[in-house]
């Protein structure tokens, strides 16, 4: 009897989670099976294309300087997206979490995540209309300051570290605002009451415990800027060339697809190695 | 004291990445109703780049397909998510924690990655680029999300109410239609809302996976501000983000976010 019935569970379960994990099988974990194996492959093997197994892409990496200089300006230009995204989230959460209370700091953290759930390229959009030189920026500058000041930045890295903090700060706000909110005022009170000042307590109380919920920020942001194209091309014009606009190329422009899925294949393996470094403390912050 | 300028310089502080934050968003709001073609100011009141909208086919064909496809979408992801949230919520079983672990590949790795990735292997089997890759595409995507939000509506189920029908002689198609589903509904309404967004703000992947002339409207969108844009590029953007935003907000009213409550 229980046997049975341990058999009808096992059979649910197979029904309702196949379909979902079947799709993404198709979907994710194929692909990037099938982009493992071009990523050996001399040519595009449809069609009559003569083709062979060969390393050559992987030695293109690390014989032509180009693709690795191009993957360290990439990481980067993560970092200092994250740093600038971690140094002014982190007191926006603190507030968020810390001063403001009740209703409003409801409506406060919805108005700060919102943006987050829009279209990104929009977004990055909107700034290619406030940054152009003769643009918003420019004209409301110059008709506040008293001397003349030509500002272009549109088209530089600036511009692009701007639409990309612009695009991902929301993250490590939400992360740095629930770690924050876990922290027990009562614990802050006490440290105040044995006269720990306020420097003391945020850095062996606050800091400490929000690490974790910031860290996990930091990771959210950093892995998808490493993999920008999107925004250095709108934003960055003749600077904007990084790692991703480079396989953005080979897949759209030179059709060079297993060079593509070759330079694809070693950005996803620094990408996993920072996701297993930080594993132990996402799995924290999750907590 | 120095705690009261503390507090008001962080409130400060927030009102400046809120300010950060929509800006942008409101000049290029705000540049969709000039009437100038090159962004001139001053600023001249003018509903022409709207309706040059409504007579640009393109751009009318890619709203309707990328409407068309964030709703087959959410469908799919729904349903497929809400499934198996029920079970890896109810049951216990080997491999569990694996198949909780597998839903992180979709969201952590760079879209530019799962993109290029799909398009090869789309190719490789014959289907190649067009409207039902970029569906199956949008769909893993979605998956993962509906999946989270789901599971955590039913993290506040009481599983006692279930037992409770049963003692009173509910088979478990009744517990499931009268109980559970009611329950849990906000939690599919809310990750219905997220795979939609999810979909109709997808730009990475879309873009490798449609084909050109038979794009989505961001892959349109990305085109044309490469190409040189007029604010006609504004209005279709306000349009989006107002849809997108909206979308989100009746969504914060089903779940919220992760946050307190």
């Amino acid at each position: 009897m229980s046997n049975m019935l341990v058999k009808q569970d096992r059979l649910r379960i197979f029904g309702l989670l196949s379909p979902a994990y079947l799709w993404l099988t198709v979907a994710i974990f194929l692909p990037l099976s099938a982009m493992f194996y071009f990523s050996f492959l001399s040519e595009v093997p449809f069609g009559d294309a003569e083709w062979n197994f060969t390393t050559d892409n992987y030695r293109a990496f690390f014989e032509t300087p180009t693709y690795a200089i191009l993957l360290w300006k990439s990481i980067k230009l993560g970092l200092m997206v994250t740093l600038t995204s971690v140094l002014i989230g982190f007191p926006c959460a603190y507030v968020l979490a810390k001063t403001i209370q009740g209703r409003s700091r409801e409506a406060l953290f919805l108005l700060v995540i919102l943006p987050f759930w829009s279209n990104s390229l929009v977004r990055i959009f909107s700034w290619a209309i406030v940054l152009r030189g003769n643009g918003v920026l420019d004209r409301t500058l110059n008709a506040i300051l008293p001397f003349e000041l030509d500002i272009n930045l549109m088209f530089s890295t600036p511009a692009i570290v701007i639409g990309l903090v612009h695009s991902y700060l929301p993250y490590v706000i939400l992360t740095a605002y629930l770690a924050l909110q876990a922290i027990d005022d009562s614990l802050i009170d006490a440290a105040r009451s044995m006269g720990a000042g306020k420097i003391t307590i945020l850095r062996r109380i606050i800091l400490p415990l929000s690490l974790p919920g910031l860290l996990a920020g930091a990771v959210l942001i950093f892995v998808p800027v490493v993999g920008s194209f999107m925004e250095p091309r709108i934003l960055g014009g003749r600077v904007g060339t990084y790692y991703g606009t480079v396989i953005e190329d080979q897949f759209v422009a030179v059709f060079n697809w297993p060079l593509g899925a070759a330079l694809s294949f070693i950005l996803l393996a620094v990408v996993l190695v920072i996701l297993a470094l930080a594993s132990p403390i996402l799995r924290k912050a999750q907590t | 004291m120095s705690t009261l300028i503390l507090k008001r310089l962080g409130k400060i502080w927030l009102a400046l990445i809120l300010f950060f934050l929509y800006a942008p968003i409101l000049v290029m709001a705000f540049m969709s109703f000039n009437d100038s073609q090159y962004y001139q100011l001053p600023f001249e009141f003018s509903l022409r780049w709207y309706q040059d909208l409504a007579g640009n086919s393109e751009i009318i064909a890619a709203a309707t397909r990328s409407v068309l496809i964030a709703l087959i979408t959410t469908i799919i992801a729904t349903t497929l998510g809400t499934a198996a949230s029920v079970a890896l919520f109810r049951f216990e079983f080997k491999g569990k924690r694996i198949l909780q672990v597998l839903l992180f590949p979709p969201i952590a790795i760079p879209w530019l990655i799962t993109g290029t990735a799909m398009l090869i292997f789309f190719f490789g089997i014959g289907l190649g680029r067009g409207t039902p890759s970029v569906i199956i595409g949008h769909v893993a995507l979605a998956l993962p999300y509906v999946i989270v939000v789901v599971t955590a509506r039913l993290a506040t189920f009481d599983a006692t109410l279930e037992e409770a029908a049963r003692s009173l002689g509910a088979n478990s198609w009744t517990v499931t239609r009268r109980v559970t589903l009611p329950w849990i509904t906000p939690g599919i309404i809310a990750g219905a809302l997220f795979a939609f967004a999810v979909s109709f703000d997808q730009f990475v992947v879309s873009y490798f996976l449609s084909e050109p002339g038979d794009s989505t409207l961001p892959v349109l969108i990305y085109t044309a501000i490469r190409k040189g844009f007029t604010p006609e590029i504004n209005a279709i953007s306000t349009i989006i983000i107002t849809i997108s935003m909206a979308v989100m907000l009746i969504a914060a009213r089903f779940s919220n976010f992760g946050g307190e409550r």
